[in-house]
């Protein structure tokens, strides 16, 4: 899923799919649904380098892109695989915003619920952050927990180590880990000043933008895999791909795969221009949508063996049902935007959507 | 499986002051046009306005210039395209022609159509209608019954052709003529030709759609003679000069842009403060239409690029019309505003036109059920 003709983005493409295939299997992610953490996975992963595309390499990451991050994430959702690759990478690139060291190891990002917030208070030269942050993605496996706050109006980075914090477990629908961290004046390794790129919303914002990668990937295997299914599986004597009913759902399931790939892909290059927020919100807006729809016709059209553990559909389907309501469901991206426009008025939609 | 995808599409920054340019000139030439009238979309037809594109050099842009054209690039046209239609302008006594009309005469026609048609359009003086469907041939276009047969000098054409738009103001009409039958093969023997819509013998009906508005004809052919120069192509090779064709009508931004007008005027009455519920319908709906512009950009590029994406463009098409049809019924749910035809506010004329309209949209240029036929097709289960 290359976009462009960047050359060092499909051989990035080439070596994440490699490397996914080998690695994630059905037994490796039944694993991972138990509470087994996928330590040779991680390793490998972050021994191939994808764990830090936008760490410079002087820090020790791969000084790249947010575009080759999202062929990264967009893989990472194409093999439903079960690490914080995407939040790492989110966590990694807020700590080289502020110069902040980055650790190895997996991270993960607080607060990620619009309505928590963790407090950054000076103490003794340093820093101590308390509150509850819910849902944090891998609160548990990750080794440390990177905190944005403002303090005084200014957004500030913190790198607080995972064992800081108290530990509610919990899962999602796709039983990846989400954890309740309660800090309480808990130390933190290191903290610093945002530039002004990074806003208080950035995890959030950018959170909601790998989400929309991550789903954009699961909706083109879910796509292969439906049309791999209906070509093999026989009724009434043929294919049930040769029936026109099953052939109109899978257009359309091409058409949002087809939408949510490249709305996320706009987020991701806009991210790198400059402010991404509005094609974030429309990217998470319009692929959750997708999500929703793509789950519907891929159930519908693999009959009851999709509807089984064994079967690998559910993998994605959870998924999906999930991460589209994380970091803002498409009703909360829909309203922002709504709003946004609807205060510039009518006159300005147009000249604003071909400004972007 | 599929061999489809969108490449992550960009209009260069040269494009810009183009912008602005066709924003300037839709600006003076548009002013006073209310939302009613932008609300007909590219339905609109006024010889003076695509004279005055035209003479802009907005029509056959990337023609080569020996045939009046400007060599300039589809990524600029795109930029004009989508200009018009977001304004709501009366395009259509040109686009026919520039769309597909044109480009099917500069790839297959002859050097003296080229040279007798293709400058006369670029100057909008030369309107063009599409004479494809017949009474019993819709989706099924290899159907198609009205003959051409060969007498001294050129053709002799009977049948009936149907859903003509604008045969009754336009000069010509590029139709698909049966100039043989073979059984075994139902998409051989089509020819295209060039047909002078002031021939004798040919009788132009017109057909009232539900909205009361007279776009549609039937044209009736009865003895009459096309001359031999007036074959578009080669005898026999209509279906696939066709098909390119039709690649042009499904790609554009036309697909996508036609209820905007609708849209902004849900914005005016909603804004600048939106109750949540609102706020959330304009959104999803904004999400789409930017999605949808980016889509249609990568098919642009593509089409840039020389490549031929017949099945992305089927694609943006899909979904597009589904998303034109769909504002309306957005605007019923929020508002419940009666739809109205001449009184009443503008939004509810403006609900009312696009409400009546939008059943076309995925009727025309290929039903959606050809469309999904056609990407089933791409992602191999046809």
């Amino acid at each position: 899923m290359t976009h462009g003709t960047d050359e060092l983005q499909s051989i990035l493409g080439d070596v994440v799919t490699r490397l996914f295939t080998d690695l994630v299997t059905v037994e490796l992610r039944t694993a991972a649904e138990s509470g087994a953490w996928p330590s040779a996975l991680w390793q490998a992963v972050e021994e191939a380098g994808l764990t830090l595309p936008l760490v410079p390499e002087r820090s020790g990451g791969a000084g790249g892109t947010w575009r080759d991050a999202h062929v990264v994430v967009t893989a990472a959702g194409r093999h439903a695989v079960p690490i914080p690759l995407a939040e790492t990478i989110l966590a990694s690139w807020l700590l080289a915003e502020a110069d902040l060291p980055v650790p190895q190891g997996p991270l993960t990002i607080a607060p990620v619920r619009r309505d928590d917030a963790l407090r950054l208070t000076p103490h003794d030269g340093g820093w101590q952050v308390s509150g509850i942050a819910g849902r944090v993605p891998w609160g548990a496996s990750a080794q440390h927990v990177v905190v944005v706050s403002s303090v005084d109006g200014r957004v500030m980075v913190a790198l607080v180590a995972a064992g800081q914090a108290r530990v509610e477990t919990d899962r999602n629908l796709a039983l990846e880990p989400r954890e309740t961290l309660t800090f309480d004046r808990a130390s933190v390794i290191a903290a610093g000043p945002a530039p002004e790129r990074v806003p208080a919303s950035a995890p959030m914002y950018y959170g909601a933008m790998l989400r929309s990668a991550q789903m954009a990937g699961a909706l083109a295997w879910m796509l292969a895999q439906s049309v791999r299914y209906v070509t093999e599986r026989r009724q009434f004597g043929k294919a049930i791909g040769a029936f026109q009913a099953i052939q109109h759902s899978l257009a359309l399931l091409a058409g949002h795969t087809a939408a949510a790939d490249l709305a996320a892909a706009n987020a991701f290059r806009a991210a790198d221009r400059g402010d991404p927020s509005f094609e974030i919100a429309v990217a998470k807006a319009r692929v959750g949508e997708a999500a929703g729809l793509a789950a519907s016709i891929a159930h519908q059209v693999h009959g009851a063996i999709g509807f089984t553990y064994e079967h690998e559909l559910q993998f994605y389907t959870r998924r999906l049902w999930s991460w589209r309501a994380e970091f803002g469901a498409e009703s909360h991206w829909s309203e922002a935007l709504g709003r946004g426009i609807a205060s510039l008025g009518a006159h300005a939609l147009w000249p604003y959507v071909t400004a972007r | 499986m599929a061999t489809f995808h969108f490449d992550l599409g960009d209009l260069p920054p040269e494009t810009e002051s183009l912008r602005t340019e066709v924003r300037e000139f839709l600006q003076e030439e548009l002013g006073d046009f209310g939302p009613v009238r932008r609300a007909g979309s590219w339905g609109g037809f006024d010889r003076a306005f695509s004279k005055k594109v035209g003479a802009r050099g907005w029509i056959g842009m990337t023609w080569p210039k020996q045939y009046g054209g400007h060599e300039r690039s589809a990524l600029e046209r795109y930029v004009v395209l989508e200009e018009m239609l977001a304004a709501g302008a009366p395009v259509s006594a040109h686009w026919i022609a520039d769309r597909q009309s044109g480009p099917l005469l500069l790839r297959f026609g002859t050097e003296e159509q080229r040279q007798r048609f293709l400058s006369r359009i670029t100057r909008g003086e030369l309107t063009f209608a599409i004479g494809m469907s017949e009474p019993d041939s819709g989706s099924d276009l290899a159907s198609i019954r009205t003959r051409a047969e060969r007498v001294d000098g050129g053709y002799r054409v009977n049948g009936t052709k149907v859903w003509t738009s604008n045969a009754h103001r336009s000069d010509y009409m590029i139709a698909l003529f049966r100039t043989a039958t073979d059984p075994a093969n139902r998409h051989a023997g089509l020819t295209q030709f060039l047909v002078d819509l002031r021939s004798p013998g040919l009788t132009i009906r017109p057909i009232v759609d539900l909205t009361g508005e007279h776009h549609f004809n039937m044209v009736m052919l009865e003895d009459v003679f096309v001359p031999a120069d007036m074959l578009v192509g080669s005898e026999g090779s209509g279906w696939m000069q066709v098909s390119a064709e039709l690649a042009f009508e499904r790609s554009g931004p036309e697909r996508y842009l036609s209820s905007i007008a609708l849209l902004l005027e849900l914005i005016r009455e909603v804004a600048p403060e939106p109750s949540e519920r609102a706020a959330v319908a304009i959104g999803r709906l904004v999400a789409h239409l930017v999605t949808l512009r980016q889509m249609s950009i990568s098919v642009a590029g593509m089409l840039h690029a020389g490549q031929n994406p017949n099945l992305e463009a089927a694609v943006v098409k899909d979904l597009g019309t589904t998303f034109e049809q769909e504002i309306s019924e957005v605007v019923h749910g929020l508002l419940g505003l009666e739809p109205s035809v001449d009184h009443g506010t503008e939004l509810q004329q403006v609900l009312g036109s696009v409400m009546e309209r939008a059943p076309s949209f995925s009727l025309r240029g290929g039903t959606r059920e050809i469309l999904r036929g056609i990407i089933a097709r791409g992602l191999g289960l046809r």
